[in-house]
Protein backbone atom coordinates (compact mmCIF):
# COMPACT_ATOMS: atom_id res chain seq x y z
CA UNK A 1 0.00 0.00 0.00
CA UNK A 2 0.80 3.92 -0.03
CA UNK A 3 2.89 5.41 2.25
CA UNK A 4 1.19 8.93 2.44
CA UNK A 5 2.21 10.83 5.72
CA UNK A 6 -0.49 11.61 8.40
CA UNK A 7 1.29 12.58 10.95
CA UNK A 8 0.40 15.78 12.55
CA UNK A 9 1.90 18.72 11.10
CA UNK A 10 3.94 21.40 13.38
CA UNK A 11 1.58 24.19 13.60
CA UNK A 12 2.61 26.80 11.72
CA UNK A 13 3.06 30.69 12.71
CA UNK A 14 -0.10 32.20 13.04
CA UNK A 15 -1.11 33.60 9.38
CA UNK A 16 0.15 36.91 7.82
CA UNK A 17 -1.17 39.74 5.64
CA UNK A 18 0.87 37.62 2.88
CA UNK A 19 -1.14 34.60 4.15
CA UNK A 20 -4.26 36.20 3.73
CA UNK A 21 -3.60 37.70 0.03
CA UNK A 22 -2.56 34.31 -0.69
CA UNK A 23 -5.70 32.55 0.02
CA UNK A 24 -7.94 35.36 -1.55
CA UNK A 25 -6.41 34.42 -4.94
CA UNK A 26 -6.67 30.53 -3.88
CA UNK A 27 -10.60 31.66 -3.41
CA UNK A 28 -10.86 33.99 -6.85
CA UNK A 29 -8.62 30.34 -8.70
CA UNK A 30 -11.28 28.58 -7.37
CA UNK A 31 -14.39 30.98 -8.54
CA UNK A 32 -12.99 31.22 -11.58
CA UNK A 33 -12.65 27.74 -12.69
CA UNK A 34 -16.50 27.55 -11.23
CA UNK A 35 -16.96 29.85 -14.24
CA UNK A 36 -15.20 27.66 -16.99
CA UNK A 37 -17.64 24.87 -15.86
CA UNK A 38 -20.74 26.78 -16.39
CA UNK A 39 -20.54 27.91 -19.59
CA UNK A 40 -24.09 27.83 -20.26
CA UNK A 41 -24.81 30.39 -17.46
CA UNK A 42 -22.57 32.17 -19.56
CA UNK A 43 -23.96 31.81 -22.38
CA UNK A 44 -27.38 33.07 -21.47
CA UNK A 45 -25.98 35.84 -19.81
CA UNK A 46 -24.83 37.11 -23.74
CA UNK A 47 -27.95 35.11 -25.19
CA UNK A 48 -30.31 36.95 -23.32
CA UNK A 49 -28.95 40.69 -23.87
CA UNK A 50 -28.51 39.89 -27.43
CA UNK A 51 -32.12 38.86 -28.20
CA UNK A 52 -33.53 42.26 -26.41
CA UNK A 53 -31.60 44.21 -28.03
CA UNK A 54 -32.63 42.73 -31.49
CA UNK A 55 -36.23 42.82 -30.40
CA UNK A 56 -35.52 46.20 -29.01
CA UNK A 57 -33.82 47.53 -32.29
CA UNK A 58 -36.08 45.90 -35.33
CA UNK A 59 -39.07 45.59 -33.17
CA UNK A 60 -40.21 48.33 -30.76
CA UNK A 61 -37.22 50.13 -31.95
CA UNK A 62 -39.32 51.97 -35.03
CA UNK A 63 -41.83 52.98 -33.10
CA UNK A 64 -39.61 54.49 -30.29
CA UNK A 65 -39.23 57.87 -30.40
CA UNK A 66 -35.65 58.83 -28.76
CA UNK A 67 -34.11 61.71 -30.18
CA UNK A 68 -31.56 59.22 -32.30
CA UNK A 69 -31.28 56.33 -33.83
CA UNK A 70 -32.78 53.87 -31.58
CA UNK A 71 -30.27 51.54 -31.71
CA UNK A 72 -27.74 53.83 -30.53
CA UNK A 73 -29.64 54.76 -27.45
CA UNK A 74 -30.62 51.26 -26.28
CA UNK A 75 -27.52 49.93 -26.83
CA UNK A 76 -25.78 50.86 -23.20
CA UNK A 77 -29.37 50.34 -21.73
CA UNK A 78 -28.44 46.81 -23.02
CA UNK A 79 -25.08 46.67 -22.31
CA UNK A 80 -26.45 47.49 -18.36
CA UNK A 81 -28.77 44.93 -18.75
CA UNK A 82 -26.52 42.60 -19.27
CA UNK A 83 -24.46 43.69 -16.48
CA UNK A 84 -27.27 43.37 -14.09
CA UNK A 85 -27.68 39.93 -15.02
CA UNK A 86 -24.29 38.50 -15.12
CA UNK A 87 -23.95 40.21 -11.45
CA UNK A 88 -26.78 38.87 -10.02
CA UNK A 89 -25.82 35.46 -11.18
CA UNK A 90 -23.23 35.81 -7.93
CA UNK A 91 -26.47 35.20 -5.82
CA UNK A 92 -26.62 32.08 -6.84
CA UNK A 93 -23.18 31.28 -6.16
CA UNK A 94 -23.39 31.48 -2.96
CA UNK A 95 -26.11 30.48 -1.53
CA UNK A 96 -24.92 27.12 -3.26
CA UNK A 97 -22.00 27.21 -1.59
CA UNK A 98 -23.48 27.80 2.23
CA UNK A 99 -26.12 25.02 1.22
CA UNK A 100 -23.80 22.01 0.38
CA UNK A 101 -21.50 22.71 3.73
CA UNK A 102 -18.33 23.72 2.04
CA UNK A 103 -18.39 26.89 3.74
CA UNK A 104 -18.48 25.34 6.87
CA UNK A 105 -15.12 23.76 5.79
CA UNK A 106 -13.48 26.35 5.03
CA UNK A 107 -14.88 28.17 7.81
CA UNK A 108 -12.92 26.07 9.73
CA UNK A 109 -9.91 26.88 8.29
CA UNK A 110 -7.42 29.49 9.22
CA UNK A 111 -7.94 31.50 6.10
CA UNK A 112 -9.98 34.80 6.08
CA UNK A 113 -13.49 33.26 5.01
CA UNK A 114 -14.79 36.65 3.29
CA UNK A 115 -12.11 35.10 0.37
CA UNK A 116 -14.81 32.80 -0.34
CA UNK A 117 -17.55 36.37 -1.60
CA UNK A 118 -14.15 38.48 -2.79
CA UNK A 119 -13.80 35.03 -5.28
CA UNK A 120 -17.03 35.17 -6.96
CA UNK A 121 -17.60 39.21 -6.91
CA UNK A 122 -14.15 38.94 -9.38
CA UNK A 123 -14.95 35.73 -11.14
CA UNK A 124 -18.23 38.32 -11.54
CA UNK A 125 -16.46 41.14 -12.88
CA UNK A 126 -14.14 38.63 -15.79
CA UNK A 127 -17.31 36.64 -16.49
CA UNK A 128 -19.13 40.58 -17.14
CA UNK A 129 -15.90 41.79 -19.55
CA UNK A 130 -16.59 39.11 -21.74
CA UNK A 131 -19.83 38.99 -22.09
CA UNK A 132 -20.21 42.82 -22.55
CA UNK A 133 -17.63 42.39 -24.92
CA UNK A 134 -20.00 39.85 -26.63
CA UNK A 135 -22.71 42.20 -26.34
CA UNK A 136 -21.18 45.19 -27.67
CA UNK A 137 -19.41 43.05 -30.32
CA UNK A 138 -23.12 42.18 -31.35
CA UNK A 139 -24.40 45.88 -31.29
CA UNK A 140 -21.34 47.38 -33.54
CA UNK A 141 -22.99 44.65 -36.23
CA UNK A 142 -26.55 45.68 -35.84
CA UNK A 143 -25.36 49.33 -36.49
CA UNK A 144 -24.31 50.96 -33.52
CA UNK A 145 -22.24 53.72 -33.94
CA UNK A 146 -20.30 55.18 -30.91
CA UNK A 147 -18.20 58.12 -31.37
CA UNK A 148 -15.95 57.74 -28.44
CA UNK A 149 -12.39 58.87 -28.15
CA UNK A 150 -10.29 55.86 -26.04
CA UNK A 151 -10.60 57.68 -23.00
CA UNK A 152 -14.04 57.65 -23.45
CA UNK A 153 -14.69 54.01 -24.00
CA UNK A 154 -12.02 53.42 -21.00
CA UNK A 155 -14.34 55.93 -18.79
CA UNK A 156 -17.36 54.02 -20.02
CA UNK A 157 -16.29 50.59 -19.49
CA UNK A 158 -14.68 52.01 -15.99
CA UNK A 159 -18.49 53.08 -15.00
CA UNK A 160 -20.16 49.84 -16.04
CA UNK A 161 -17.25 47.57 -14.48
CA UNK A 162 -18.54 50.05 -11.10
CA UNK A 163 -21.65 49.04 -12.04
CA UNK A 164 -21.18 44.78 -11.81
CA UNK A 165 -18.92 45.55 -8.50
CA UNK A 166 -22.10 46.96 -7.05
CA UNK A 167 -24.62 44.64 -7.98
CA UNK A 168 -22.33 42.16 -7.39
CA UNK A 169 -21.41 42.65 -3.67
CA UNK A 170 -25.25 43.09 -3.46
CA UNK A 171 -26.31 39.90 -5.26
CA UNK A 172 -23.46 38.32 -2.90
CA UNK A 173 -25.32 40.30 0.16
CA UNK A 174 -28.48 38.62 -0.83
CA UNK A 175 -27.57 34.77 -1.77
CA UNK A 176 -26.35 35.03 1.96
CA UNK A 177 -29.36 35.38 3.44
CA UNK A 178 -31.28 33.53 -0.06
CA UNK A 179 -32.55 30.13 1.48
CA UNK A 180 -31.03 28.31 -1.00
CA UNK A 181 -29.97 28.51 -4.96
CA UNK A 182 -33.39 28.62 -6.64
CA UNK A 183 -34.46 31.46 -4.18
CA UNK A 184 -31.08 33.36 -5.25
CA UNK A 185 -31.90 32.81 -8.60
CA UNK A 186 -35.40 34.28 -8.53
CA UNK A 187 -33.28 37.47 -7.42
CA UNK A 188 -31.85 37.51 -10.80
CA UNK A 189 -35.08 38.40 -12.41
CA UNK A 190 -35.50 41.19 -10.00
CA UNK A 191 -32.76 42.79 -11.22
CA UNK A 192 -33.17 42.26 -14.68
CA UNK A 193 -36.48 44.20 -13.98
CA UNK A 194 -34.59 47.24 -13.05
CA UNK A 195 -33.23 48.90 -16.20
CA UNK A 196 -36.92 48.97 -17.23
CA UNK A 197 -37.58 51.92 -15.45
CA UNK A 198 -34.91 53.91 -15.84
CA UNK A 199 -33.22 55.57 -19.07
CA UNK A 200 -32.22 52.37 -20.44
CA UNK A 201 -34.05 52.01 -23.06
CA UNK A 202 -36.40 55.05 -23.43
CA UNK A 203 -36.33 58.48 -22.70
CA UNK A 204 -37.16 59.12 -18.83
CA UNK A 205 -39.25 62.15 -20.15
CA UNK A 206 -41.89 60.01 -22.15
CA UNK A 207 -43.04 58.13 -19.31
CA UNK A 208 -46.54 59.06 -16.99
CA UNK A 209 -45.33 61.46 -13.87
CA UNK A 210 -45.26 58.85 -11.48
CA UNK A 211 -42.95 56.25 -13.38
CA UNK A 212 -40.52 59.29 -14.60
CA UNK A 213 -40.02 60.18 -10.71
CA UNK A 214 -39.45 56.78 -9.93
CA UNK A 215 -37.02 56.17 -13.48
CA UNK A 216 -35.02 59.58 -11.94
CA UNK A 217 -34.27 58.37 -8.70
CA UNK A 218 -33.61 54.53 -10.08
CA UNK A 219 -29.31 54.38 -9.86
CA UNK A 220 -29.85 52.51 -13.34
CA UNK A 221 -30.66 56.00 -14.44
CA UNK A 222 -27.99 58.12 -13.89
CA UNK A 223 -25.54 54.97 -14.87
CA UNK A 224 -27.23 54.92 -18.42
CA UNK A 225 -26.83 58.50 -18.87
CA UNK A 226 -23.07 58.59 -18.24
CA UNK A 227 -22.70 55.63 -20.51
CA UNK A 228 -24.62 57.21 -23.04
CA UNK A 229 -23.18 60.35 -23.08
CA UNK A 230 -19.25 58.95 -23.11
CA UNK A 231 -20.17 56.87 -25.44
CA UNK A 232 -22.08 59.25 -28.15
CA UNK A 233 -20.31 62.41 -26.85
CA UNK A 234 -23.61 63.52 -25.24
CA UNK A 235 -23.35 66.27 -22.37
CA UNK A 236 -23.44 64.41 -19.51
CA UNK A 237 -24.80 67.09 -16.78
CA UNK A 238 -23.33 65.33 -14.12
CA UNK A 239 -24.06 61.89 -15.01
CA UNK A 240 -21.15 60.55 -14.71
CA UNK A 241 -20.36 61.88 -11.06
CA UNK A 242 -24.10 60.56 -9.96
CA UNK A 243 -23.63 57.27 -11.40
CA UNK A 244 -19.97 56.77 -9.58
CA UNK A 245 -21.33 58.00 -6.21
CA UNK A 246 -24.40 55.75 -6.54
CA UNK A 247 -21.99 52.53 -7.47
CA UNK A 248 -19.34 53.24 -4.80
CA UNK A 249 -22.30 53.68 -2.30
CA UNK A 250 -24.13 50.48 -3.25
CA UNK A 251 -20.91 48.38 -4.06
CA UNK A 252 -19.72 49.36 0.00
CA UNK A 253 -23.25 49.42 1.53
CA UNK A 254 -23.46 45.21 -0.53
CA UNK A 255 -19.70 44.48 0.86
CA UNK A 256 -20.40 45.47 4.22
CA UNK A 257 -23.71 43.91 4.24
CA UNK A 258 -22.22 40.69 2.76
CA UNK A 259 -19.70 40.94 5.23
CA UNK A 260 -21.88 40.50 7.81
CA UNK A 261 -24.56 38.35 6.97
CA UNK A 262 -21.67 36.24 6.09
CA UNK A 263 -19.98 36.24 9.09
CA UNK A 264 -22.58 36.00 12.01
CA UNK A 265 -22.26 32.71 13.33
CA UNK A 266 -25.47 30.87 15.10
CA UNK B 1 2.66 16.86 31.23
CA UNK B 2 1.29 17.58 27.08
CA UNK B 3 -2.21 19.30 27.53
CA UNK B 4 -4.97 16.71 26.26
CA UNK B 5 -6.26 16.84 22.44
CA UNK B 6 -9.81 18.41 23.64
CA UNK B 7 -10.98 19.47 26.90
CA UNK B 8 -14.37 21.20 27.72
CA UNK B 9 -16.19 22.43 30.76
CA UNK B 10 -19.47 22.93 30.92
CA UNK B 11 -20.28 23.36 27.38
CA UNK B 12 -24.29 25.08 27.11
CA UNK B 13 -25.65 26.37 24.12
CA UNK B 14 -29.41 26.66 23.73
CA UNK B 15 -31.14 28.05 20.38
CA UNK B 16 -33.93 30.04 21.89
CA UNK B 17 -35.78 27.85 24.23
CA UNK B 18 -34.60 24.59 22.81
CA UNK B 19 -30.90 23.56 25.20
CA UNK B 20 -29.08 21.95 22.86
CA UNK B 21 -25.72 21.77 25.18
CA UNK B 22 -26.85 21.10 28.87
CA UNK B 23 -22.82 20.93 30.58
CA UNK B 24 -20.76 18.94 28.35
CA UNK B 25 -17.38 17.95 29.99
CA UNK B 26 -15.05 15.69 27.95
CA UNK B 27 -11.30 15.25 27.45
CA UNK B 28 -9.71 13.48 24.92
CA UNK B 29 -6.05 12.62 25.24
CA UNK B 30 -3.95 12.99 22.40
CA UNK B 31 -3.21 10.10 19.51
CA UNK B 32 -6.77 8.65 20.85
CA UNK B 33 -10.09 8.01 19.39
CA UNK B 34 -12.67 9.39 21.40
CA UNK B 35 -15.99 8.83 19.93
CA UNK B 36 -19.56 10.93 20.80
CA UNK B 37 -22.57 8.10 21.32
CA UNK B 38 -25.52 8.98 21.08
CA UNK B 39 -28.96 9.29 19.12
CA UNK B 40 -30.23 12.22 17.01
CA UNK B 41 -30.79 15.55 18.39
CA UNK B 42 -28.33 14.69 21.87
CA UNK B 43 -26.06 17.26 20.66
CA UNK B 44 -23.27 15.61 19.28
CA UNK B 45 -23.08 17.60 15.94
CA UNK B 46 -23.82 20.32 18.53
CA UNK B 47 -20.55 19.99 20.73
CA UNK B 48 -18.29 19.32 17.23
CA UNK B 49 -19.41 22.59 15.31
CA UNK B 50 -17.96 24.65 18.68
CA UNK B 51 -15.05 22.75 19.14
CA UNK B 52 -14.09 23.55 15.12
CA UNK B 53 -15.06 27.14 15.48
CA UNK B 54 -17.77 26.96 13.99
CA UNK B 55 -20.56 27.76 16.80
CA UNK B 56 -19.90 30.15 20.16
CA UNK B 57 -20.95 28.25 23.09
CA UNK B 58 -23.28 30.07 25.31
CA UNK B 59 -21.13 28.64 28.49
CA UNK B 60 -18.20 26.59 29.45
CA UNK B 61 -14.73 26.68 28.06
CA UNK B 62 -13.44 24.68 25.37
CA UNK B 63 -9.99 24.21 24.10
CA UNK B 64 -8.82 22.37 21.14
CA UNK B 65 -5.19 20.94 20.79
CA UNK B 66 -3.87 23.81 23.31
CA UNK B 67 -5.81 27.12 22.34
CA UNK B 68 -9.40 27.91 23.53
CA UNK B 69 -11.71 28.06 20.85
CA UNK B 70 -13.10 31.48 21.45
CA UNK B 71 -10.15 33.57 22.55
CA UNK B 72 -7.52 31.71 19.80
CA UNK B 73 -9.92 30.22 16.59
CA UNK B 74 -7.42 30.56 13.94
CA UNK B 75 -5.05 28.94 16.30
CA UNK B 76 -7.58 26.25 16.70
CA UNK B 77 -8.33 25.85 13.16
CA UNK B 78 -4.77 25.78 12.04
CA UNK B 79 -4.74 22.21 14.10
CA UNK B 80 -8.07 20.96 13.06
CA UNK B 81 -9.69 19.71 10.24
CA UNK B 82 -13.66 18.99 10.21
CA UNK B 83 -15.50 16.47 7.44
CA UNK B 84 -18.84 16.45 8.44
CA UNK B 85 -22.15 14.83 8.06
CA UNK B 86 -22.44 15.78 4.17
CA UNK B 87 -19.45 15.65 1.82
CA UNK B 88 -18.23 19.76 1.57
CA UNK B 89 -16.65 19.34 -1.71
CA UNK B 90 -16.93 21.30 -4.87
CA UNK B 91 -19.28 19.83 -7.01
CA UNK B 92 -17.88 21.79 -10.32
CA UNK B 93 -14.52 21.20 -9.80
CA UNK B 94 -12.87 18.04 -10.31
CA UNK B 95 -12.11 15.84 -7.44
CA UNK B 96 -7.52 16.95 -8.18
CA UNK B 97 -8.72 20.45 -8.05
CA UNK B 98 -10.59 20.05 -4.80
CA UNK B 99 -7.35 18.70 -3.03
CA UNK B 100 -5.06 21.76 -4.59
CA UNK B 101 -7.35 23.97 -3.54
CA UNK B 102 -7.61 22.23 0.10
CA UNK B 103 -3.43 22.13 -0.19
CA UNK B 104 -3.31 26.21 -1.30
CA UNK B 105 -5.48 27.06 2.05
CA UNK B 106 -3.50 24.56 4.21
CA UNK B 107 -0.54 26.72 3.25
CA UNK B 108 1.68 23.58 1.70
CA UNK B 109 4.70 24.64 -0.21
CA UNK B 110 4.16 25.56 -3.99
CA UNK B 111 6.21 22.34 -5.33
CA UNK B 112 4.66 20.28 -2.72
CA UNK B 113 0.43 21.03 -3.96
CA UNK B 114 -0.30 18.63 -7.26
CA UNK B 115 1.90 15.99 -5.25
CA UNK B 116 0.15 16.35 -1.68
CA UNK B 117 -3.32 15.69 -4.02
CA UNK B 118 -2.12 13.03 -6.05
CA UNK B 119 -0.75 11.24 -2.66
CA UNK B 120 -4.48 11.75 -1.40
CA UNK B 121 -6.28 10.37 -4.40
CA UNK B 122 -4.31 7.13 -4.48
CA UNK B 123 -4.12 6.57 -0.55
CA UNK B 124 -8.61 7.10 -1.18
CA UNK B 125 -8.70 4.72 -4.41
CA UNK B 126 -9.82 8.23 -6.19
CA UNK B 127 -6.98 8.50 -8.63
CA UNK B 128 -8.71 7.12 -11.57
CA UNK B 129 -11.58 9.64 -11.17
CA UNK B 130 -9.07 12.83 -10.50
CA UNK B 131 -10.07 15.01 -13.44
CA UNK B 132 -13.71 14.28 -13.57
CA UNK B 133 -15.79 16.96 -11.94
CA UNK B 134 -17.09 15.73 -8.06
CA UNK B 135 -20.76 16.23 -9.54
CA UNK B 136 -20.28 12.82 -11.48
CA UNK B 137 -19.06 11.02 -8.20
CA UNK B 138 -21.13 8.59 -6.54
CA UNK B 139 -22.10 9.52 -2.92
CA UNK B 140 -19.50 6.93 -1.67
CA UNK B 141 -16.50 8.70 -3.81
CA UNK B 142 -17.76 11.92 -2.47
CA UNK B 143 -17.34 10.71 1.16
CA UNK B 144 -14.32 9.56 0.69
CA UNK B 145 -12.84 12.81 -1.18
CA UNK B 146 -14.14 14.79 1.85
CA UNK B 147 -11.78 12.98 4.27
CA UNK B 148 -9.07 13.12 1.75
CA UNK B 149 -9.31 16.91 1.86
CA UNK B 150 -9.40 16.60 5.61
CA UNK B 151 -6.22 15.02 6.16
CA UNK B 152 -4.49 16.66 3.22
CA UNK B 153 -3.87 19.32 5.99
CA UNK B 154 -2.31 16.78 8.19
CA UNK B 155 -4.21 17.90 11.24
CA UNK B 156 -3.76 17.24 14.86
CA UNK B 157 -6.80 16.47 15.62
CA UNK B 158 -9.78 15.25 13.24
CA UNK B 159 -13.33 15.99 13.86
CA UNK B 160 -15.63 12.95 11.96
CA UNK B 161 -19.31 13.86 12.94
CA UNK B 162 -21.41 10.61 11.88
CA UNK B 163 -18.39 9.96 9.05
CA UNK B 164 -19.86 6.73 7.99
CA UNK B 165 -23.88 7.27 7.95
CA UNK B 166 -24.75 6.02 4.70
CA UNK B 167 -21.99 4.52 3.39
CA UNK B 168 -21.91 1.15 2.42
CA UNK B 169 -20.23 -1.76 5.04
CA UNK B 170 -17.07 -1.84 2.43
CA UNK B 171 -16.28 1.65 2.30
CA UNK B 172 -17.50 1.91 6.35
CA UNK B 173 -14.66 -0.78 6.93
CA UNK B 174 -11.63 1.57 4.57
CA UNK B 175 -12.43 4.30 6.10
CA UNK B 176 -12.48 2.85 9.79
CA UNK B 177 -8.83 1.70 8.69
CA UNK B 178 -8.11 5.07 7.48
CA UNK B 179 -9.16 5.94 11.12
CA UNK B 180 -6.86 3.83 12.60
CA UNK B 181 -3.83 4.55 10.54
CA UNK B 182 -4.69 9.07 10.84
CA UNK B 183 -4.10 7.74 14.81
CA UNK B 184 -1.39 5.58 14.85
CA UNK B 185 0.52 8.47 13.35
CA UNK B 186 -0.10 10.51 16.12
CA UNK B 187 -3.39 12.66 15.57
CA UNK B 188 -6.48 12.81 17.95
CA UNK B 189 -9.80 11.69 16.08
CA UNK B 190 -13.30 12.85 17.87
CA UNK B 191 -15.61 11.07 16.10
CA UNK B 192 -19.66 11.31 16.30
CA UNK B 193 -21.75 8.13 16.05
CA UNK B 194 -25.11 6.62 16.28
CA UNK B 195 -23.49 3.00 16.46
CA UNK B 196 -22.41 1.29 18.85
CA UNK B 197 -20.06 -1.01 16.63
CA UNK B 198 -18.32 1.77 15.57
CA UNK B 199 -17.73 3.51 18.90
CA UNK B 200 -16.42 0.03 20.13
CA UNK B 201 -14.57 -0.66 16.79
CA UNK B 202 -12.54 2.52 17.01
CA UNK B 203 -12.59 4.29 20.24
CA UNK B 204 -10.38 4.16 23.01
CA UNK B 205 -12.90 6.54 24.94
CA UNK B 206 -16.50 6.57 24.70
CA UNK B 207 -18.71 9.38 25.94
CA UNK B 208 -22.40 8.95 25.39
CA UNK B 209 -24.27 11.81 25.04
CA UNK B 210 -28.08 12.37 26.00
CA UNK B 211 -30.29 15.67 25.83
CA UNK B 212 -27.13 17.60 25.86
CA UNK B 213 -25.71 15.81 28.98
CA UNK B 214 -22.96 13.28 28.83
CA UNK B 215 -24.65 9.86 30.65
CA UNK B 216 -21.67 7.99 30.73
CA UNK B 217 -18.08 8.24 30.06
CA UNK B 218 -15.56 5.42 29.83
CA UNK B 219 -13.63 2.67 28.26
CA UNK B 220 -15.34 1.06 25.09
CA UNK B 221 -14.37 -2.36 27.63
CA UNK B 222 -16.38 -0.59 30.41
CA UNK B 223 -19.20 0.32 28.37
CA UNK B 224 -19.56 -2.69 27.21
CA UNK B 225 -19.60 -4.53 30.05
CA UNK B 226 -22.26 -2.26 31.25
CA UNK B 227 -24.73 -2.80 28.27
CA UNK B 228 -24.02 -6.50 28.19
CA UNK B 229 -22.83 -9.32 26.00
CA UNK B 230 -23.98 -10.39 22.53
CA UNK B 231 -27.39 -13.01 22.24
CA UNK B 232 -27.60 -15.61 19.84
CA UNK B 233 -31.03 -15.23 18.96
CA UNK B 234 -33.06 -18.15 17.48
CA UNK B 235 -36.63 -18.67 16.25
CA UNK B 236 -38.32 -21.91 15.80
CA UNK B 237 -40.81 -23.22 13.79
CA UNK B 238 -43.47 -22.88 16.04
CA UNK B 239 -43.50 -19.13 16.66
CA UNK B 240 -41.05 -19.27 19.69
CA UNK B 241 -37.83 -17.02 20.01
CA UNK B 242 -35.12 -17.49 22.43
CA UNK B 243 -32.31 -15.52 23.00
CA UNK B 244 -29.30 -16.90 24.60
CA UNK B 245 -26.47 -14.83 25.98
CA UNK B 246 -22.69 -15.36 24.24
CA UNK B 247 -19.80 -14.07 24.97
CA UNK B 248 -19.35 -14.41 21.17
CA UNK B 249 -16.56 -16.66 20.89
CA UNK B 250 -16.83 -19.68 17.95
CA UNK B 251 -16.72 -22.21 20.39
CA UNK B 252 -19.51 -20.23 22.97
CA UNK B 253 -21.46 -19.95 19.67
CA UNK B 254 -21.13 -23.88 18.13
CA UNK B 255 -22.46 -24.75 21.81
CA UNK B 256 -25.07 -23.04 21.74
CA UNK B 257 -26.20 -23.52 18.34
CA UNK B 258 -25.19 -27.38 19.25
CA UNK B 259 -28.16 -27.10 22.09
CA UNK B 260 -31.14 -25.82 19.94
CA UNK B 261 -30.11 -27.94 17.11
CA UNK B 262 -32.68 -30.89 17.65
CA UNK B 263 -35.09 -28.24 17.97
CA UNK B 264 -37.07 -27.09 14.78
CA UNK B 265 -35.06 -23.87 14.19
CA UNK B 266 -36.53 -21.56 11.58
CA UNK B 267 -33.88 -18.73 12.04
CA UNK B 268 -30.86 -17.97 14.23
CA UNK B 269 -28.23 -14.97 14.30
CA UNK B 270 -26.17 -13.30 16.58
CA UNK B 271 -26.78 -10.43 17.40
CA UNK B 272 -24.37 -7.71 19.07
CA UNK B 273 -25.35 -4.96 21.86
CA UNK B 274 -27.19 -1.72 20.07
CA UNK B 275 -26.95 1.82 21.02
CA UNK B 276 -30.20 1.09 22.23
CA UNK B 277 -29.30 -1.41 24.80
CA UNK B 278 -26.77 1.10 25.87
CA UNK B 279 -29.47 3.44 26.49
CA UNK B 280 -31.38 0.76 28.61
CA UNK B 281 -28.74 -0.16 30.23
CA UNK B 282 -27.28 3.30 31.19
CA UNK B 283 -30.82 5.07 31.50
CA UNK B 284 -33.39 2.55 31.64
CA UNK B 285 -35.32 4.12 28.99
CA UNK B 286 -34.63 3.22 25.08
CA UNK B 287 -32.64 6.19 22.98
CA UNK B 288 -35.14 8.70 21.50
CA UNK B 289 -34.13 11.68 19.48
CA UNK B 290 -35.34 14.86 21.21
CA UNK B 291 -38.48 15.83 18.79
CA UNK B 292 -36.60 18.54 17.80
CA UNK B 293 -34.90 16.42 15.69
CA UNK B 294 -35.15 16.94 11.83
CA UNK B 295 -35.39 12.63 11.25
CA UNK B 296 -36.92 10.02 13.38
CA UNK B 297 -34.49 8.27 15.71
CA UNK B 298 -32.40 5.77 13.38
CA UNK B 299 -31.65 3.78 16.61
CA UNK B 300 -34.93 3.19 18.00
CA UNK B 301 -36.59 2.32 14.76
CA UNK B 302 -36.27 -1.16 14.78
CA UNK B 303 -34.79 -4.23 17.13
CA UNK B 304 -31.16 -4.36 15.59
CA UNK B 305 -30.45 -1.28 13.78
CA UNK B 306 -27.80 -2.57 11.67
CA UNK B 307 -27.22 -6.13 10.54
CA UNK B 308 -24.82 -7.23 13.20
CA UNK B 309 -21.47 -8.28 12.22
CA UNK B 310 -20.91 -11.70 11.54
CA UNK B 311 -20.01 -13.64 14.61
CA UNK B 312 -17.73 -12.68 16.98
CA UNK B 313 -16.70 -9.16 15.47
CA UNK B 314 -16.85 -7.64 18.75
CA UNK B 315 -14.20 -9.82 20.69
CA UNK B 316 -11.94 -10.16 17.86
CA UNK B 317 -10.24 -6.70 17.67
CA UNK B 318 -6.89 -5.14 18.94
Amino acid sequence: MTTVDLSPRPLPDPPGPLDAARDVTAFVGRSLRRSTRQLDTLLLAVMLPVMLLLLFVYVFGGAISAGMEYVDFVVPGIVLLTAGYGAATAAVDVASDLGNGIVDRFRSMPVPVTGVLTGHVVASLVRNAVSTALVVGVALLVGFDPVASPGEWCAALGVVALFVLALTWVSVAIGTVASGPEAASGFTFFILFLPYVSSAFVPVDTMPSVLATIASWNPVTPVADAVRGLLLGLPLDGALGAAVAWCVGIAVAGRLGAGLLFRRTP
Amino acid sequence: MEEPAIVTEGLRKSYGRVTVLDGVDLVAPRGQVLALLGPNGAGKTTTVRILSTLVTPDAGTARVAGFDVRREPQRVRAAISLTGQYAAVDELLTGEENLVLAARLAHLPRARLRSAAAEMLDLFDLTDAARRPVRTYSGGMRRRLDLAVSLLSRPQVLFLDEPTTGLDPRSRNALWAVVRDVVTAGATVLLTTQYLDEADELADRVVVVDHGRVIADGTAAALKSAVGTATVEVALADGTRRSLPTDGSVADVRRLLGDVEPLDVAEWRVRTPTLDDAFLALTGQPAVATPAAPQPALAGASPTSRPAPTGPSTTEQR
